[in-house]
């Protein structure tokens, strides 16, 4: 890693002063190898292999419906893989991050937030942080039924940093984020790559990562 | 430990803030026990004489209503595929939901019995003796409730289906419920319930989560 | 987490395969129906012409060779519901949740059937159609039962998925069964003294025993031709629907 604290941004300066609790960098292994995923009787991938090392990150790419989203889940422990071998993703070792936000309109963005740093652990940032890191820093005590879907999103993504986890498993996370929101996007990915964690997004859009070496790129194209 | 009564604590939460579904449960409840007079007339000791079974039918029904509300909200906002990553087994997942569950729609029930037993002239002790066959009851009934409600989470006709599923179950709750009043089989009855209720207590969280697993795949 | 599914096929499992199934069920069908109609045409007779009437109860007590059967059966069924049960969850075997849902509605009738039959003998012998008897009663329950899992059953698109969930249905009923039966009986005594059905019994004289038992065996085989014909139905299904999803997925891709 080459990166320098000051190309992070005032998000990534406010993560790295902040404390942590557990080690500071992380060891993830990811290995996939020959994993296929039906849906159905119908086969989506078939002897589908890579592996991240720290600071990796893969893209999945490729058009609607090839199991951009399901291979993420197979990865994630909630779909079944009908074959093959994942390795280095305990369940409590990643984070999901997909278009339903595990967020309750009825609970104000702090008990939101609190409820899932109390259910992964407060290995990361505090909430008042992790919701400044993500720019919704007022909202606090606003019921998140009243967020946009941006600001949903952003709460969504202050899960990641309230827990630290060394996957990330993001499912189109650029999804209803404005221009300022994708940066800030880009450098949350930034931060966590800086500190050892690996990320596999599925996405159209690009992401402003600062530092293009170790990000690959999957194309999914369909087996039939 | 902290994140099972996190989660307890925000169904609670969630039960509270949400439109006062508990309230909503025990009116469905009092209401059933006030229109079985109607069917089959105010003569007081036949009330009386049928008064714990009355009760017993208004607590299944009632439970069997509010059945839906436990898994399908966390399935559908995705709440239920990321607890899967949480630092709690999804068992223990389906166990916090489910006491939370109990304290939303069986604790409100057995604090609105002065009703009924008022509404259908229970004597003191008919009434102590039914609160208490429901106490050791209900977290079977619930326990039941999970089982049926995970197996339906992904269905979106579930909120019929799991009833018509669970009842035929929980027959023998509603037997040794109401046996637990019989003046000479009541202590036998009684120790079937608790043992019924701590066996389908233990073991529905397993199977409750397993359909769940199946379900998310 | 790691997922290693390489399976090592066995004899069983090239056997169970649902193809290799089709194959080799296919020579099971016409002699299952040749030994389940002799065995009925031998079983009738003997229960027709060759036992004897009941001192009290005359020719009713023939209602039983038909009752006891179903009797019997509405309870095998969900025996082999509950194996392939574990199939399914143990094994993820793909002829296991076939084998639950062709047995389900078949499970279903023969118990319709046994309470049908034992209301039939219960009018001369009760004077009621139906009796809230410790048997009957449990027979109904287990009716219930089989009813709610053909909803479960139908309300599924997904018939892998609808497979796995009923199949943790179909088990968490087989433990329950025992205590359903085992409450209703406690519940009968509780209300009345004792139970009318004493007909069926080990001290049986082998005139009623004989065609009884012919008569089981030509039930069961009837189950035997049923289940496997429509297992078979289920897959040639379930192969039509897949192959009109392919075409429809294809058209798409064009």
């Amino acid at each position: 890693m080459t990166l320098a604290s000051g190309d992070l941004g005032s998000l990534g300066m406010a993560a790295m002063n902040q404390p942590m609790p557990v080690s500071e960098a992380f060891q993830p292994h990811l290995s996939v190898r020959g994993l296929s995923v039906r849906r159905g009787e119908r086969l989506l991938f078939a002897d589908l292999q890579f592996e991240l090392a720290p600071g990796g990150v893969l893209l999945l790419r490729g058009p609607n419906g090839v199991g951009k989203s399901t291979l993420l889940l197979a990865v994630a422990g909630i779909v079944r893989a009908d074959s093959g071998r994942i390795e280095g993703a305990e369940p409590t070792e990643l984070h999901l991050v997909n278009y339903q936000s595990g967020l309750k309109g009825r609970l104000t963005v702090r008990e939101n937030l609190k409820f899932w740093q109390a259910m992964n652990g407060a290995t990361g940032l505090g909430l008042e942080a992790a919701l400044d890191a993500v720019g919704i820093g007022g909202l606090g005590v606003l019921e998140a039924g009243y967020l946009s879907s941006g600001q949903l999103r952003r709460l969504a993504l202050a899960r990641l940093l309230v827990s630290a986890r060394p996957i990330w498993l993001l499912d189109e996370p650029s999804a209803a984020l404005d221009a300022e929101g994708e940066a800030l996007l880009g450098q949350l990915i930034d931060a966590h790559r800086a500190r050892g964690g690996i990320a596999v997004i599925a996405t159209h859009h690009d992401l402003r990562l600062a530092d293009p070496a170790g990000v690959e790129t999957l194309l999914l194209g369909g087996v039939s | 430990m902290t994140a099972f009564r996190a989660l307890i604590g925000r169904d609670l939460k969630l039960a509270f803030r949400a439109g006062g579904e508990a309230l909503t449960l025990v009116l469905f409840f009092v209401m059933v026990a006030v229109i079985v007079p109607f069917a089959i007339g105010p003569d007081r000791p036949q009330l009386t004489r049928l008064a714990p079974a009355i009760v017993w039918i208004a607590a299944f029904l009632s439970m069997l209503l509010g059945l839906d509300r436990l898994f399908r909200n966390d399935d559908e906002d995705g709440s239920l595929t990321l607890l899967r990553h949480a630092n709690l087994p999804l068992e223990a997942v389906v166990a916090a939901k489910v006491i939370a569950h109990w304290l939303v729609t069986a604790l409100p029930l057995l604090l609105a019995t002065p009703v009924l037993a008022l509404l259908l002239s229970m004597s003191w002790a008919q009434w102590g003796q039914t609160v208490l066959a429901l106490l050791i009851g209900t977290p079977a009934l619930v326990s039941f409730g999970a089982l049926g409600a995970a197996v339906t989470v992904g269905l979106r006709r579930g909120g019929l289906i799991a009833p018509v599923l669970i009842l035929p179950l929980s027959i023998p709750v509603m037997i040794f419920g109401v046996g637990m009043l019989d003046p000479l089989a009541g202590s036998g009855a009684t120790l079937f319930l608790i043992a019924l209720s701590l066996v389908v207590t233990a073991f529905s969280p397993f199977a409750a989560a397993l359909a769940l697993r199946v379900a998310g795949e | 987490m790691s997922v290693d599914t390489v399976k090592q096929p066995n004899w069983f499992s090239r056997l169970a395969h649902p193809g290799q199934f089709l194959a080799w069920s296919r020579y099971l069908v016409w002699p299952l129906a040749i030994a389940t109609l002799l065995s009925f045409a031998i079983g009738l007779w003997f229960a027709f012409f060759n036992s004897p009437e009941d001192y009290q109860m005359g020719d009713m007590v023939r209602v039983m060779y038909v009752h006891v059967p179903n009797a019997w059966l509405s309870q095998l069924v969900y025996g082999v519901m509950a194996v392939s049960a574990l199939g399914t969850l143990v094994w993820r075997h793909p002829l296991a949740d076939v084998a639950n849902k062709a047995a389900a509605p078949l499970g279903a009738v023969f118990t319709a059937l046994a309470l049908y039959t034992g209301s039939l003998w219960g009018r001369p012998t009760w004077g009621t159609f139906w009796e809230w008897d410790g048997r009957m009663t449990s027979t109904l329950v287990l009716l219930l039962i089989y009813l709610g899992i053909i909803a479960l059953w139908r309300a599924f698109d997904d018939q892998l998925k609808a497979g796995r969930i009923v199949a943790i249905v179909t088990l968490v009923g087989a433990l329950n069964i025992p205590v359903i039966k085992f409450s209703v009986d406690w519940w009968n005594t509780l209300h009345q003294p004792a139970s009318v059905f004493t007909a069926s019994g080990p001290k049986m004289p082998a005139s009623i025993l004989t065609p009884l038992l012919v008569m089981m065996l030509a039930f069961t085989l009837l189950f035997a031709l049923l289940q496997v014909v429509r297992m078979r139905t289920e897959i040639l299904r379930r192969r039509a629907e897949t192959l009109s999803r392919q075409a429809a997925l294809q058209g798409a891709a064009k």
